[in-house]
């Protein structure tokens, strides 16, 4: 068949504006479809590096701290320090690897330049961001999903969930959250050390201060008070109390810090996309 | 009928380092449907920089852009449905396959079940039996077939090549411009970049020259040309060259000469005055000036001496 054959051209009325020559019927949303399965693939092809090591981390964690630290800690009264942890833990893969996702795919997509072909299509800033941040949560989520399904093994009590909706909200909110300080920093970042900056002096620094393996009431007054300023404690003692039904603050207010910092990420990368800045000249 | 692209005034500044360093300093084109239209310049001379505004991987500073109607900023989703653009750099996705490439492609425009037509591009290009291979394993004229194929996967009425052909064997660039040009038959505007004068002699009808951010000349590539070069006469003479003919003397290796002509009949002054000096003409050629060395001339003058 010849180029200059096109069947299925929508009949052109003379004189309508130039349509492409014989494009197919486009349906709505179907960019947006697509740049979320090309980001979910993009991870799921290497899974082995991307969901089973960050479960494997996980699980090492719970191994060699619950074991250490078991007969030593008592966050909540009549709840065992692994199972205390293990929320702690799932969480946290949460939020490493929602950042991960939407950090590492747009850097490297910047670097390689095949940004490119995505930037020349026509998906707007709003389908842009939510693919992106989408395929973070899924990544987030299936990570996180793998390490509590491991770990449970070791605490089977948890299954006996106190408040599984408000595990389900935090959850889906954090992924989402870290999904957009992920593509934050990846519209930041021009070289792999900027965006491996974010990761080591931010993310790090505050999840492993948000209590994931500790409660901050065990804190001095000091320290329990700068817990209170980092976003990520709300994210992890909001997940807990889905666990447990207690936590260090109430879980509604865990859940306002959360969807203020939800608004401002999301607002903040909106605007970024839609100056284009830092991706388009 | 609407302008394929049309560029009003547009300027692009970029904040230097030290000072603000202006790439396009106002420039205005218009491009109509079904042209074939060749953007030359050298190196650093706007080309790219137009490109990608017009493709909306640059915002202008001033100026406006439309493809086909659609503003690239006001309107971008419509602008860059009517445009597929063949990058100048050589990237790809290594996660995924050649039809995989092409079908994501695909989905960004809105298209699913594209197959039958990405199997056709596939085929015009060459690309079918490598259709599964990772993009990773593919030569670079591989890599740059799948390019072009992910420009015309939603069939835009707008083609863009940015400088295609750089570090292209010759048969591919052979089996690349008689596809390009079929897709210009078949109605599809293109548009060229280049900085080769010979590649845009050959292929475009119209050709833009842009240097230091500034158009210096468009018009027909025929008009242009001539206007370029116009004719020659190269001389072997027996004796010296006559004095009268020094002011039209382009090259001088006695006993050859090469002399400019405004029209064919100055040859009868050439003719002329070599007979009155007693030079026996041994050989004579009568041509047009070699294009590449004018074209290079003129894209080293200074502004004030471009003829436009």
């Amino acid at each position: 068949m010849s180029l200059a054959q096109q069947p299925a051209a929508p009949v052109q009325e003379p004189g309508a504006p130039a349509q492409p020559l014989g494009l197919p019927a486009r349906r709505p949303a179907v960019g947006f479809r697509t740049l979320l399965h090309k980001e979910v693939l993009r991870f799921w092809k290497v899974s082995f590096q991307t969901v089973a090591a960050p479960v494997l981390t996980g699980v090492l964690y719970l191994l060699v701290f619950g074991h250490v630290l078991e007969a030593h800690v008592e966050a909540f009264p009549g709840v065992s320090y692994v199972a205390f942890l293990i929320p702690g833990l799932v969480m946290m893969s949460v939020l490493q690897n929602s950042f991960a996702n939407s950090s590492s795919s747009l850097i490297q997509s910047k670097i390689t330049g095949n940004l490119v072909f995505v930037l020349l299509a026509p998906l707007s800033h709003l389908e842009f961001f939510a693919a992106y941040v989408l395929a973070s949560m899924v990544r987030g989520l299936v990570v996180g999903c793998g390490v509590l399904l491991v770990t449970l093994w070791f605490a089977p009590q948890l299954l006996a969930v106190k408040a599984p909706l408000w595990i389900l909200v935090f959850a889906l909110a954090s992924s989402a959250l870290l999904g957009i300080l992920g593509l934050i920093a990846g519209i930041l970042s021009d070289k792999f050390d900027q965006l491996a900056a974010f990761q080591n002096f931010i993310i790090m620094p505050a999840t492993f201060l948000s209590g994931v393996f500790y409660s901050v009431h065990g804190l001095p007054p000091f320290w329990q008070a700068v817990s209170h300023l980092n976003p990520f404690f709300y994210l992890v003692d909001g997940f807990r109390y889905g666990f447990f039904a207690q936590a260090d603050v109430s879980p509604w207010l865990s859940l306002a810090v959360v969807l203020l910092a939800l608004a401002l990420a999301a607002s903040l990368a909106l605007a970024m996309l839609t100056r284009g800045h830092k991706i388009r000249q | 009928m609407l302008p394929a692209i049309d560029a009003t005034d547009v300027v692009k500044r970029y904040e230097g380092r030290r000072a603000p360093v202006t790439a396009l300093a106002g420039v205005s084109l218009r491009i109509e449907q079904g042209e074939f239209f060749g953007l030359l310049g050298p190196n650093g001379a706007g080309k790219t920089t137009l490109i990608s505004i017009v493709a909306g991987l640059a915002h202008a500073s001033a100026g406006a852009v439309k493809v086909m109607g659609h503003d690239v900023a006001g309107d971008y989703r419509n602008a860059r449905r009517m445009l597929g653009v063949v990058p100048q750099e050589l990237v790809f996705d290594p996660f995924f396959s050649v039809r995989e490439t092409l079908r994501i492609q695909s989905g960004y425009f809105g298209l699913r079940h594209n197959d039958a037509w990405i199997d056709e591009v596939m085929a015009h290009l060459d690309l079918t039996a490598k259709a599964d291979a990772n993009m990773r394993a593919l030569s670079g004229g591989m890599k740059r077939r799948v390019l072009v194929a992910q420009a015309l996967v939603h069939r835009p009425p707008v083609i863009v090549l940015d400088e295609p052909t750089a570090g292209v064997d010759v048969e591919l660039r052979q089996g690349l411009w008689q596809f390009v040009r079929r897709l210009n038959r078949e109605g599809h505007t293109i548009v060229l970049t280049t900085h080769y004068l010979e590649e845009a002699q050959e292929l475009c009808g119209r050709i833009g020259m842009l240097r230091g951010g500034r158009l210096i000349a468009l018009d027909d590539t025929s008009r242009l040309l001539q206007r370029l070069a116009g004719l020659q006469v190269s001389l072997r003479l027996s004796g010296p060259l006559p004095e009268r003919l020094r002011p039209q003397l382009v090259q001088a290796d006695a006993p050859r000469y090469v002399l400019r002509l405004a029209q064919p009949a100055e040859v009868e002054g050439v003719l002329a005055a070599c007979r009155a000096a007693g030079a026996a003409i041994e050989e004579i050629e009568v041509g047009h000036a070699d294009l590449e060395d004018v074209f290079l001339q003129m894209m080293s003058e200074e502004p004030t001496g471009v003829p436009a």
